[in-house]
């Protein structure tokens, strides 16, 4: 019964796909009329998601009820498992996860058109009109139309391949349940989502990148929209990236977040080129260069993210044999191959219109900052994708099987890492066109000097590495900077408006938040960048057997081994050890390592106990134990300082993302572009507002389909 | 103009240049082979000293492991060919009944592998569960009441 609602509903998601691509390439392919075009893009796209949202009900459905007629639930539920683990056991497996990326897709193209249902509606009774309209109103119907492709192969997995709604006949009466290391720890139900948030995300840029090569149109308010949309994927990846090292920090039992595997990897690469687009569009956007490489970034975002997904999911990893199993490894990568060639196809056939006018004047300048930027993105990505493919590459052809260690992903991304640090402080700084020595040392001189501050305090502390030391020093440097930009806004604020300095701030967030949401994400990445460098300099490690009653002492904290115990749970058997912690002498509270042994695992799952502290974490797990009377018990303790900034780094690029794509009013919107624009006026010879200064020497980028456009307001975005 | 640009060419290739000479050194360096107790031996001393992947089975009852120095020796099999393995910390729970195991370390003449990392292998493919190895009867001195 569920069975059949259910691939009804994937059926229905599939005619809603179809609908939404006809209906958007008629809108945006023909020279008049279009109206019926957008009305079934529009109408395909909320079908689509309807369908989807039912499947994903039915799904739910069969999981709570236990429902094992259904095959994927019979492969991944079972009635022992808790109830929040079995709603979440959605994407613990292959067909679930698609099921989730075609809803998560359907979304997107849904909450896409419903942004344009004000501009559709401008088709209505245009047919008339001899001249057809403005190219630009034919650009979001054709981006709903790439979408729908898009949909129409993961719709059509779900229908075929990898239809989580088989029937199983006769139906089992209890199943396995999700795979041991997926139920383990509640943070398993965040950072999937936010992964699956963050990657289905960047189909909307690459609909707009395909969109604008057919095109053969890529104006201001197609890249800041494109942008956009990008900003609200990344961060969600972003998260879920942080979101995952979190989970492996609380799960996997080694004291560390990252270990440069390979389904790690898989989410990391796609991250890079989008943080390259989100970068080089600006200089797009000021300068009109770079056309090509950021559609090609756009593309190839989308590309990685295919190829993610087909890493984490098809077993390759685990085999390169594994993946010609089934048929879903050879269709992702034919879909991968064909998008690549086709987008290549489409870059060469517009080449001639994608022409860039202007070119770099100055090696110091933001322009070049971005592209020094981009290049060292695009760099490691190639390294990260070199050490993640070369052994499937080696296994396929010469039959050896070798690994590509954590050294190597370390010994790359340290160097490029504190470059990419280095130009956080620098490019923001940095004028368009070309610096002049004296402001560059104007701007330079106090954040230099902190950062040499805090290099000099770190070796004071006890650093001797010098990449950490490095690390320290142009975090204090990136950080002075950001505190420069928005002093100088506040102050810029108050003498322009007459706000208050906490209002003015807020200002700078509401009018600007482009740009000050920016350097929000930066401050993020820079105190991830200090959790990464501390904890790796000041971790201590010490594993040691006990018997009850004794103690060891690592760091400033003190273990003492209280007692093993074991306990029956409905859907594992657990053994702990229970542990009395002491900091400084204090006690600090029992903590309980376990061991959780699942019937479907073949090895117990060691779950570390995990006391967080802003300053440091104690970590401990149960590495072995006196199976026989408990007489002792084998604990690793990790003494792991500063680790909970990585995540509330995480915390905070989220939400300077969100303050960087929070809608603004357009009345406000241009107010705010109008004052900007005054203030030059008035106060042109001030540095900062000198600073603020948008494009008082050139025009503003030329704003095609100017009846929906906002001008004006990101003029002097960074 | 044109020097600008001549300068700016000569630094992205610079920089290019760096980061391949980075790659291509780091993964010469950081390759660890995968080998079985097989594949070991017909390799012979050519990966003495090198780091390696040992892939097998653990052999039943050869773990010896003592909880005070923490001193843990096994042997890996893969049917054919026995490794004796060496290492320092607690084996893995579960540890010893034909189980598969990855070990990280090296291969000298001493015919041992000094191991620095072991790993049970983990298998997202659902098997019955071992009928041997029942955790209520195996920790049966460790369950408590209530809690």
């Amino acid at each position: 019964m569920l069975s059949t609602l259910g691939y009804a509903s994937v059926i229905a998601a599939l005619l809603g796909a179809a609908i939404m691509t006809l209906g958007g390439f008629r809108a945006g392919l023909s020279r008049t009329g279009g109206e019926i075009g957008v009305t079934l893009a529009r109408r395909g796209s909320y079908f689509a998601f309807f369908a989807m949202t039912a499947g994903m009900v039915v799904m739910e459905a069969a999981l709570l009820t236990h429902d094992f007629s259904v095959e994927y639930v019979s492969r991944v539920g079972s009635l022992e498992t808790p109830t929040y683990y079995t709603a979440i056991s959605l994407w613990s497996s292959l067909d679930g996860s698609i099921l989730f990326w075609g809803w998560i897709l359907a979304g997107y193209g849904a909450l896409f058109a419903f942004t344009r249902r004000r501009e559709w509606s401008s088709f209505a009774g245009s047919r008339s009109t001899p001249s057809g309209l403005a190219p630009a109103l034919r650009m979001a119907p054709l981006i709903t139309a790439v979408m729908g492709v898009v949909a129409l192969f993961f719709f059509g997995l779900l229908a075929g391949p990898a239809n989580p709604f088989g029937l199983v006949s006769p139906a089992p009466t209890n199943g396995p349940g999700p795979n041991p290391l997926l139920q383990n720890h509640p943070l398993m139900g965040l950072h999937p989502p936010m992964l699956y948030l963050g990657f289905v995300g960047m189909t909307v840029p690459f609909a707009f990148a395909i969109a604008g090569l057919i095109q053969g149109n890529v104006e201001a308010r197609w890249l800041r929209d494109a942008r956009r949309w990008t900003i609200a994927a990344w961060a969600f990846l972003t998260m879920g990236i942080i979101g995952g090292g979190w989970w492996s920090y609380e799960v996997l039992g080694w004291g560390g977040a990252w270990a440069w595997d390979p389904v790690e990897n898989a989410s990391f690469l796609p991250w890079l080129t989008a943080t390259a687009f989100l970068h080089s569009a600006m200089v797009q956007e000021r300068r009109g260069m770079l056309k090509t490489w950021n559609l090609t970034l756009m593309i190839s975002t989308f590309l990685l993210v295919m190829l993610g997904t087909l890493l984490t999911r098809s077993g390759i990893i685990d085999s390169v044999h594994a993946f010609t199993e089934g048929l879903i490894g050879p269709l992702f990568l034919a879909f991968i191959g064909v998008v690549a060639v086709a987008s290549l196809a489409l870059i060469g056939w517009r080449a001639d219109r994608l022409h860039a006018p202007g070119q770099i004047e100055s090696p110091v300048s933001r322009e070049s900052a971005f592209i020094m930027n981009n290049l060292l993105l695009v760099g490691f990505t190639f390294t990260v994708l070199l050490g993640t493919m070369f052994p499937l590459v080696v296994e396929a052809i010469r039959g050896d099987r070798i690994s590509v260690g954590a050294p190597y992903f370390d010994m790359v991304a340290s160097p490029i890492g504190l470059a990419l640090l280095f130009l956080m402080g620098v490019g923001p700084l940095l004028p368009w066109r070309r610096a002049s020595g004296e402001k560059l040392k104007r701007d330079f001189r106090w954040p230099v000097a902190s950062g040499l501050a805090v290099a000099a305090a770190a070796v004071v502390l006890g650093m001797r590495a010098v990449y950490p030391i490095a690390t320290l020093g142009l975090a204090g440097f990136v950080l002075a900077t950001i505190v420069e930009e928005f002093a100088k806004g506040v102050a810029a604020r108050r003498r322009i408006a007459g706000r208050s300095a906490p209002a003015a701030l807020l200002d700078l967030f509401v009018r600007n938040g482009r740009r000050y949401g920016g350097y929000v994400v930066h401050t993020g990445v820079v105190v991830i960048a200090l959790a990464i460098s501390v904890s790796w300099t000041w971790k201590s490690e010490r594993e040691e057997t006990l018997r009850p009653g004794e103690r060891m002492a690592i760091g400033d904290y003190e273990v003492e081994f209280v007692e093993l115990w074991a306990r029956e749970e409905p859907q594992r058997f657990v053994v702990g050890a229970t542990f009395a912690a002491f900091r400084d002498g204090k006690p600090i509270g029992e903590q309980r390592p376990r061991m959780n042994i699942y019937p479907s695992g073949q090895q117990p799952i060691a779950t570390p106990a995990v006391r967080s502290s802003l300053t440091s974490d104690l970590y401990l797990t149960l590495m072995a134990f006196d199976a026989d009377g408990g007489r002792h018990a084998t604990v690793r303790a990790i003494v792991n300082p500063g680790i909970v900034w990585l995540w509330i780094g995480g915390m905070i690029i989220g939400l300077g993302a969100l303050i960087a794509i929070w809608p603004r009013p357009a009345g406000r919107v241009r107010a705010a572009g109008d004052e900007l624009l005054a203030s030059t006026a008035t106060a042109v010879s001030t540095p900062a507002a000198a600073r603020a200064r948008p494009g008082a020497d050139e025009p503003e980028p030329e704003l095609a389909g100017a009846s929906v456009s906002t001008p004006g307001g990101d003029a002097g975005s960074a | 103009m044109k020097k600008n640009r001549l300068w700016m060419l000569a630094g992205l290739l610079a920089i290019g240049a760096a980061i391949t000479l980075l790659a291509a050194g780091g993964l010469s360096e950081n390759m660890v082979f995968f080998l079985t107790p097989t594949e070991l031996e017909a390799k012979g001393t050519e990966v003495y000293g090198a780091p390696l992947r040992l892939g097998g089975q653990v052999k039943p009852a050869s773990v010896q492991w003592d909880a005070e120095t923490r001193d843990l020796r096994f042997v890996i099999t893969d049917g054919a060919v026995e490794v004796t393995v060496r290492s320092t910390g607690a084996p893995p729970q579960m540890f010893g009944d034909g189980i598969g195991v990855v070990v990280e370390g090296t291969y000298g003449d001493d015919r041992v592998f000094r191991s620095t990392n072991v790993m049970v292998k983990h298998s997202n493919e659902y098997r019955p569960p071992d009928e041997n190895h029942d955790p209520r009867e195996a920790y049966k001195s460790l369950i408590v009441d209530g809690t």
